[in-house]
């Protein structure tokens, strides 16, 4: 099991007011497995990634990544696990935009102290494989909206994480950038990896294994969609 | 450990990229500490070349010279001058001099002598249609060569039976035998010295520069010679060269012993007059120039705060302006100290910058002022080392608020940050 949540809650206090945006989630995710977790705004799903991305703590429950319980750990230890085991990859790209796409993907190994010529050897692999190797010394605000996401993609890539974790990928990109994005999403799927992907759009949903709508800070219904996509939707 | 030092490689290159990103915030920013550094290394540069001058001009004074006057050596500062105790005080006499040479076993030599001004230009010294710049004129005995370790280069110097017989002989330094003499060999020309007929018997070795200063400016004459000449008062200047550089201190006891019978000064009170060494007049200067050092390390430090509370202010902008890079950072999974690091090194190597432009502004400046002015300007090693230390201090210390900010950052509020 790389993923498990036991009865997960988020509260937040904003002002007088207290507002529960995740409500109880219990999901398990297996290794291996490519999962969207969908959900109109407000329905926690931010929320959601932010806890399974490890980027925040719950307010209750309990969640095991890969083995460890890190529902409870300190800000240091969470660091440590977001470097480690997980590859993100937002909306909006963040990007570092004075670097080079070399620069930029090599991040993630700075914070795990890999030496400078094997992070050098890592980021051109990861570049590689999104089918950039011949962009690694544009920076962002030269590349095109696509090859940006494909510069983070390979970002979260470059760390062989246990999980990929992306947060509407193609919600600034054109249809058919998007679907060019998902293409590459679903080959590193055939690859191995394990990806999860938040959005609120169907089309985009679809082409995972597995979907869970979220509504109000809960799992409403879990869907297995493979048959669609077999389909040849 | 390699993950630390990694880190700090990384850390500098960042922080440089930021620095050229932003080249005229940044040098803005690091101005005060430049000034402050430059400052420092100028002055330290200048204070220094003129320390090696006027040690060197103290030590051409004759190595190991003890000097006897009626006052203690003092650094006048604005008004005050001696007192009515001092003033009254008796004249150390050509009678002492002989004494201390009869009677102080520790003694070598003694050399009394005194010096001339011709009112109201100087000194006149002719020969033929040629005149000397207004050289000193001093009445001398044998002695003062070995005293003050100014020997005959060309010729030979006064003697006993100048000083016996009184004779119209001279001694002339380099400048006045080149003045008078520039084509022929002065030895036993006669010449002019205000009006006296004098008989060239000597020409002194050559004294280096001070301050760009010739030292070569005088003549000497027998000091009996002098004494009928210019029967003025009885005072004169004596200078004591002790038996060896180990006796230095029983010679001192001794003429102090000496000068207080002689001047029937009583046990209870202090000496009514000063015996002192080269040593001495060395250390009176280096207070001289402590006070210049602490006026300076005074200006350096507030050019620094103000550099510092500069550094502040552009870190915090920094650290706004860049909330979204910090939340990136932490999403890939950068710790707090990771963060903390970053900026203070960033700080650090935004004022270590300003220290090394300081430096070599300060440097160049020294550099400069000693092409065109007389004094010399050393660069030393410490306070490069120095300044350097201090403009990255300036930079870890005021970077401690800004990057502790930044540190804290929640992740997930720093990616949202427009």
């Amino acid at each position: 099991m790389l993923i498990k949540t036991v009865d997960l809650w988020k509260t937040y206090t904003v002002g007088t007011e207290t507002i529960h945006a995740v409500q109880g989630v219990s999901v398990e995710i297996e290794k291996g497995e490519y999962v969207a977790i969908m959900g109109p705004s407000g329905s926690g799903k931010s929320t959601l990634m932010n806890l399974i991305g490890c980027l925040d703590s719950p307010t209750r429950g309990e969640y095991h990544l890969n083995g460890r319980r890190v529902s409870a750990m300190s800000d240091d230890e969470l660091a440590y696990i977001r470097n480690k085991e997980i590859g993100f990859v937002f909306q909006t790209f963040n990007l570092l935009p004075r670097a080079s796409a070399l620069h930029n993907v090599e991040l993630p190994l700075i914070y795990n102290g890999t030496s400078s010529g094997e992070r050098i050897r890592k980021a051109k692999e990861a570049l590689k494989t999104v089918d950039l190797e011949d962009r690694m010394t544009h920076r962002p605000n030269e590349l095109s909206g696509g090859q940006r996401q494909r510069v983070a993609l390979a970002r979260a890539l470059v760390n062989n994480p246990a999980l990929i974790l992306a947060d509407e990928p193609t919600g600034n990109l054109d249809t058919a950038t998007g679907a060019e994005i998902m293409e590459l999403f679903g080959r590193l799927h055939r690859e191995g990896n394990t990806i999860i992907i938040v959005t609120h759009e169907r089309d985009i949903a679809i082409y995972a294994d597995r979907i869970f709508y979220l509504r109000d800070g809960k799992v409403e219904k879990e869907e297995d969609v493979r048959h669609i996509k077999n389909s040849g939707n | 450990m390699k993950v630390q030092l990694l880190h700090l490689k990384d850390s500098i290159q960042m922080a440089w990229f930021t620095m050229r990103t932003h080249k005229m915030r940044s040098f803005l920013t690091i101005l005060g500490v430049l000034v402050g550094v430059a400052a420092v290394i100028g002055m330290v540069a200048i204070v220094q070349g003129l320390n090696k001058s006027m040690a060197a001009q103290i030590e051409s004074l004759g190595a190991n010279v003890i000097y006897v006057s009626r006052f203690e050596p003092q650094v006048q500062v604005g008004g005050g001058g001696r007192s009515e105790e001092e003033r009254k005080r008796k004249y150390i006499t050509f009678e002492d001099a002989m004494a201390i040479k009869e009677l102080c076993p520790a003694v070598e030599a003694v050399s009394p002598e005194k010096y001339w001004w011709q009112e109201p230009d100087g000194n006149q010294v002719k020969y033929r249609d040629k005149e000397a710049r207004n050289p000193q004129l001093g009445g001398v005995v044998p002695e003062y060569a070995v005293v003050n370790n100014c020997f005959a280069s060309e010729g030979r110097f006064v003697t006993d039976s100048d000083i016996n017989f009184k004779t119209y002989v001279c001694v002339l330094g380099v400048d006045v035998a080149e003045a008078l003499f520039p084509h022929a060999d002065p030895i036993g020309k006669q010449i002019l010295v205000n009006n006296n007929r004098f008989i060239v018997v000597g020409v002194a070795e050559k004294k280096p520069a001070f301050l760009g200063y010739s030292q070569n400016n005088y003549l000497l004459i027998p000091f009996t010679t002098y004494r009928k000449i210019y029967s003025s008062s009885e005072s004169v200047w004596l200078a004591v060269k002790p038996k060896s550089k180990a006796g230095i201190e029983a010679a001192t006891d001794q003429i102090t012993q000496l000068l207080r019978l002689r001047r029937g000064v009583p046990y209870d009170k202090e000496n009514d007059f000063a015996v002192f060494t080269q040593d001495y007049l060395m250390d009176m200067y280096r207070s001289i120039t402590g006070v210049a050092y602490l006026v300076m390390i005074v200006i350096s430090s507030i050019a620094l705060l103000v550099g510092g509370v500069g550094v502040m202010n552009i870190m915090l902008v920094s650290v706004t302006e860049r909330t979204r890079e910090i939340g990136i950072r932490k999403a890939l999974g950068a710790k707090r100290r990771n963060i903390l690091w970053q900026f203070l090194i960033e700080a650090m190597t935004l004022t270590g910058t300003g220290g090394i432009m300081g430096i070599i502004f300060g440097a160049a400046l020294g550099i400069f002022v000693g092409a065109v002015t007389p004094l010399s300007a050393t660069i030393s090693l410490w306070s490069v080392i120095v300044g350097f230390s201090f403009s990255v201090s300036v930079g870890l210390f005021f970077g401690i608020y800004p990057a502790t900010r930044a540190a804290k950052l929640d992740p997930i509020e720093a990616l949202r940050y427009e």
